[in-house]
């Protein structure tokens, strides 16, 4: 029941012109391990990177006669995140057994939903990079747990094939998970792969904003599977010819860890399709691990009839029925729909469209909130977060949020350096001095700014002695100036500057200048 | 205390209660009596898988010990136990009756194993078992059968035949048991004792290596209503760590035991449980207790739940479904049992995997295991699975009906007494048929009960009567079963349990752990 290919090179197709030849059609399978402090069914820790088989207990190791018992927080981030996908809740439901054998398994079955979903039919909406919005269709979520994690020791390739032995590590056993199934989403032609990134970008804001999942692809917290099929075309995507073509054999791509990745691994995919159709080949139905690496897929396991993982519903557990009062409690809670919050902070802050993208590329948008909700400008605010911090956050190869938490730097120190810098203390330049210094752990902005000596300069004897020095020196610019060339003193102010060692005040420098010239 | 035998082996629970909590005895000197018996005869009975003096004594010292400082406990503090060995024990092998756990010993204590330690109920040992609970005999216990004390050719009933033989040859006054199709009631009926199967979710499954998790139940077994009352009044009431446990207190058993009354009870006799197919003798006891029910003042009427014969072919698709997916977790990969395929070299995780399942489980487990993979497979999953489920839902309808009418439903628990050794052990079907009568309440949820109803005319062994009542009123089952053990007592001059044969002492050669 499962093959192992070799690895070799699979013929590509032009992808504009496997668009011209072909309609692609894509399902999406996001899992999202929630950070409920406890596990699904026992009470277990969750934390990530743990000493392995260190958060285990007799329920998530599977030893014989332990019996599951529901976590409620999951199920309510469950419900919370089927609310936010537009779905509809279900009043009662079971969990299923999904029966195969794993050694990262513990109990040899996955406790899952099969046929009775917590949330079913919903929709996220999600703009497209242009600004134009797709509409994907949401199958169902669900609840189950996650298996362990194994560890294959002495092969080339970290994978079970040619490996000397297995470790297992059952922290991970056991972690509350929400599966994510989008309807096939159909349509979006060559934007496909697009369509799939933005989706997933637009997820991940969402369950962000829900705070019920650390939603890191590269810990494995949020994982895409990305379905694609390819159908002869038939017309344009959306066209009534072309909906009516039917669907073609699927493959299912697995260890797709980046947005970038769903974007490339969806390419890929659709170009492989295309060149063995269009060689006359039929596309096999079978799972591909795609390698960020080499930017391709290789075959995985065949999918097939044989597959039977002989669901029944969990008799260890009873079923869940929400509440309608739970239900509408928990709608309660949702947060505002991301989209609508990001036009509504853009506003706000009157920042471009690019900027905007900058900041919620660098994951900066709450900080940058609190940050002018300390009284912060909110030019400001995304000038210091954007800089420095996010520069080391970069280097760390970690995330802006958990860089800054792990520091705490928090958006009242950037208000507090900000402040500085408006009530004439600091310029420009020693506030970007004093924030490193915060950043390297000396202290608070004040703190910093006291220990290190920078202070503008307010005593205007000696402010006045530097701006006649340096107007003696320039007769010609000072000419010009008095000429009217305003521009001109620019170079001046400059000197000065560099006069009293940056530590004057600029504008009052330039005052100064423009009074004894004009 | 007058009513303290000289062989305190021989005495209640209750008795022996009362007489640890007046200093009559002491814990160690009781746990200490019995600890001997087992050293004389179950060589001969092979009730144990595992005896643990040390232990059981440290447990009986430290009840002393708090008893010496004026400590308030329990009514059976200092009482000693067999334990059945599908509970968890922590640091005592537990083994189910099967080679795949040979060596486990449980790093946690089962819920109701915990109760017990800590209601002071020193544990003596494991009492032997079907493998995985799967049987009527303790035939397929991986470490050879248990013998009915009564007759040690014959079976002591399955799958708790060590604990119901292990009271029947007065190895201990009390032991567990789990009911998963009759494996309480069954055992206590081929060999004179009693034995209850709760209420579905009456008490904590948590801990107890699961068969079928819908049907599985632990409960008390005793040699009188009342002590099993007083057991099962420990091992009840609800487990925060079993999700199907009812939040509820515990029924108030030990009071019906103590009551006794039958007086204006409507009694139903179940018409599709008896008659042809049940041993005349069998038959004959079981009608005398019904008279004895009607003399004592219950109302006997005839009820018919027609949809009961289908019962044991749903049992046999659930049951098998749930075990084959509860077993899966028998791999080798983190404990017991583990081989490697015969001449590979370097074998992968699936070949161990199959190898130890292939070595590790008998051949009954393999064919439920096998029954319930393809009643689960797709394609056949709503004809088997989804059709057996549908039967469980008219059952319980039968169930509801009939208790409109009567307060209590009645019948032999078995068909016949004890058979012999080998007699089934070739056909699965005419084993599986010894549990026509038991199998009902387990597909219902509701509670039962097997206590003696004298001793078949024929062949001189024990009857078993059958009383199951609505769920959470278990209470019911010890008030019949305490009227009709009164009845009987008299119209036998004594317990039944009074007239089996005095055993050959043996020393044990126990195979198992």
């Amino acid at each position: 029941m499962s093959t192992t290919t070799t690895h070799h090179q699979d013929a590509v197709m032009d992808y504009d012109e496997a668009l011209a030849t072909f309609d692609p059609v894509m399902g999406l399978e996001v899992h999202v391990e929630l950070h409920t402090n406890t596990k699904m069914f026992c009470g277990c820790p969750t934390e990530f990177g743990a000493e392995p088989n260190s958060q285990v207990c007799p329920v998530c190791l599977g030893l014989p006669g332990a019996l599951p018992v529901v976590n409620e927080k999951a199920v309510e981030s469950a419900i919370r995140i089927g609310l936010a996908l537009n779905c509809e809740i279900a009043s009662w439901c079971r969990f299923a057994r999904k029966n195969y054998f794993y050694p990262d398994m513990p109990k040899n079955f996955q406790t899952s939903q099969y046929d009775e979903p917590i949330a079913f039919e919903g929709y996220l909406d999600v703009d497209l990079d242009d600004g134009t919005v797709y509409r994907v269709e949401i199958e169902r979520a669900h609840m189950e747990e996650d298996t362990g994690k194994s560890l294959h020791i002495g092969g080339a390739t970290g994978r079970i094939h040619g490996a000397d032995h297995s470790l297992v590590d059952y922290n991970r056993a056991g972690i509350p998970l929400i599966e994510i199934v989008t309807k096939p989403l159909v349509g979006a032609g060559e934007r496909a792969p697009e369509v799939a990134r933005t989706y997933v970008a637009a997820l991940r804001e969402l369950l962000r904003a829900l705070d019920v999942s650390d939603v890191k692809m590269e810990q494995g917290s949020m994982r895409c599977d990305a379905n694609v099929s390819l159908r002869a075309k038939a017309g344009e995507p959306t066209s009534a010819e072309q909906l009516a073509v039917p669907l073609g054999t699927r493959t299912e791509t697995k260890n797709v860890n980046s947005l970038r990745s769903v974007e490339r691994a969806i390419r890929y995919e659709i170009s492989r399709h295309a060149a063995v159709l269009a060689g006359g080949g039929s596309i096999l139905q079978e799972t591909r691990h795609w390698h960020e690496d080499t930017g391709v897929t290789t075959s995985g396991r065949v999918k097939s009839d044989a597959d039977d993982y002989r669901y029944f519903p969990e008799p260890d557990l009873v079923p869940v029925a929400p509440s309608r009062e739970l239900v509408d409690r928990l709608r309660g809670t949702l947060p505002e729909p991301p989209a609508e919050r990001r036009k509504r902070l853009q506003n706000d802050w009157g920042y471009s469209d690019l900027e905007m993208r900058d900041v919620y590329n660098a994951g900066a948008a709450e900080l940058i909130e609190q940050t002018v909700s300390a009284g912060a400008s909110p030019s400001a605010a995304r000038k210091w977060w954007l800089g420095e911090p996010s520069r080391r956050a970069n280097a760390e190869a970690t995330d802006l949020v958990s860089y800054a938490a792990d520091l705490g730097f928090t958006p009242a120190t950037v208000a507090e350096l900000d402040s500085l810098v408006r009530s004439g203390r600091l310029n420009d330049s020693m506030a970007r001095e004093v924030l490193g210094g915060v950043l390297d752990g000396e202290g608070g902005p004040t703190a910093v700014a006291d220990a290190r000596g920078l202070e503008l300069k307010q005593d205007d004897g000696a402010l006045e002695a530097a701006v006649d020095t340096v107007i003696a020196a320039n007769p010609d610019v000072a000419a010009k100036i008095r000429d009217g060339k305003v521009a001109a003193a620019g170079a001046l102010i400059g000197q000065v500057m560099k006069a009293t060692k940056g530590q004057a005040d600029a504008g009052k420098a330039r005052e100064l200048i423009l009074g004894k010239l004009q | 205390m007058t009513d303290l035998p000289a062989d305190l082996t021989r005495a209640t629970a209750a008795v022996l209660g009362e007489a640890l909590a007046d200093k009559t005895i002491s814990s160690v000197e009781l746990t200490q009596a019995h600890l001997d018996r087992i050293a004389a005869v179950d060589g001969a009975v092979h009730s144990y898988l595992h005896v643990d003096p040390e232990g059981a004594l440290a447990a009986a010292r430290d009840v002393d010990g708090r008893r010496s400082t004026g400590e308030t406990l329990g009514v059976l503090a200092g009482v000693p136990i067999a334990v059945k060995d599908v509970m968890a024990t922590r640091g005592l092998p537990t083994t189910c009756g099967s080679k795949m756990l040979e060596g486990w010993i449980p790093p946690y204590d089962a819920t109701v194993v915990a109760k017990l330690r800590a209601a002071g109920l020193p544990i003596l040992g494991k009492t032997n078992m079907d493998e995985f609970a799967m049987g009527s005999s303790t035939e397929h216990s991986a470490y050879g059968p248990s013998r009915n004390p009564w007759d040690l050719t014959r079976i002591p009933g399955g799958s708790g035949g060590g604990s119901s033989s292990v009271l029947a040859s007065f190895q201990a006054p009390l032991a567990t048991g789990t009911d998963t199709g009759g494996s309480i009631r069954q055992p206590a009926a081929v060999t004179a004792t009693v034995g209850t199967k709760p209420t579905y979710g009456g008490v904590s499954r948590y801990g107890l290596v699961a068969l079928a998790s819908s049907l599985d139940q632990a409960g008390p077994c005793g040699r009188t209503v009342l002590d099993t009352a007083l057991l099962h009044a420990v091992m009840g009431g609800h487990d925060p760590m079993d999700s199907t446990s009812i939040a509820a207190p515990v029924p108030p058993v030990v009071e019906a035991a103590r009551r006794a009354d039958v007086s204006g009870l409507r009694v139903g006799v179940v018409k599709e449980l008896g008659g042809q197919g049940y041993q005349a003798g069998v038959q004959e006891r079981f009608d005398e207790s019904v008279q004895l029910l009607v003399d004592l003042g219950a109302e006997v009427v005839e009820v018919s739940c027609p949809n009961f014969e289908y019962a044991l072919a749903a049992y046999y698709l659930i049951l098998p479904s749930e075990a084959s997916s509860n077993l899966a977790k028998f791999d080798a990969m983190r404990y017991g049992m583990r081989v490697g395929p015969e001449g590979v070299e370097a074998p992968s995780a699936e070949q161990v995997m199959a190898a130890t399942r292939e070595a590790g489980f008998g051949p009954e487990v393999k064919r439920r295991i096998i029954l319930g993979t393809y009643a689960l497979s797709s394609g056949y999953y709503d004809a088997y699975y989804g059709s057996a489920q549908k039967v469980r839902t008219l059952i319980a309808q039968d169930f509801d009906a009939a208790f409109e009418q009567v307060d209590v439903l009645v019948s032999p628990t078995t068909p016949t007494t004890a058979f012999a050794f080998g007699d089934k052990l070739d056909d699965p079907m005419a084993m599986y048929l010894n549990d026509i009568a038991t199998i009902p309440a387990n597909l219902a949820g509701l509670p039962g009960m097997s206590l003696p109803a004298g001793l078949a005319s024929e062949d001189g062994l024990p009857v078993g009567f059958q009383i199951l009542a609505p769920a959470m009123q278990d209470d019911r089952l010890y008030a019949v079963g305490g009227a009709l053990e009164g009845a009987l007592t008299d119209r036998w001059g004594g317990p039944v349990l009074n007239g089996i044969p005095d055993l050959p002492t043996a020393p044990a050669d126990r195979t198992g752990v």
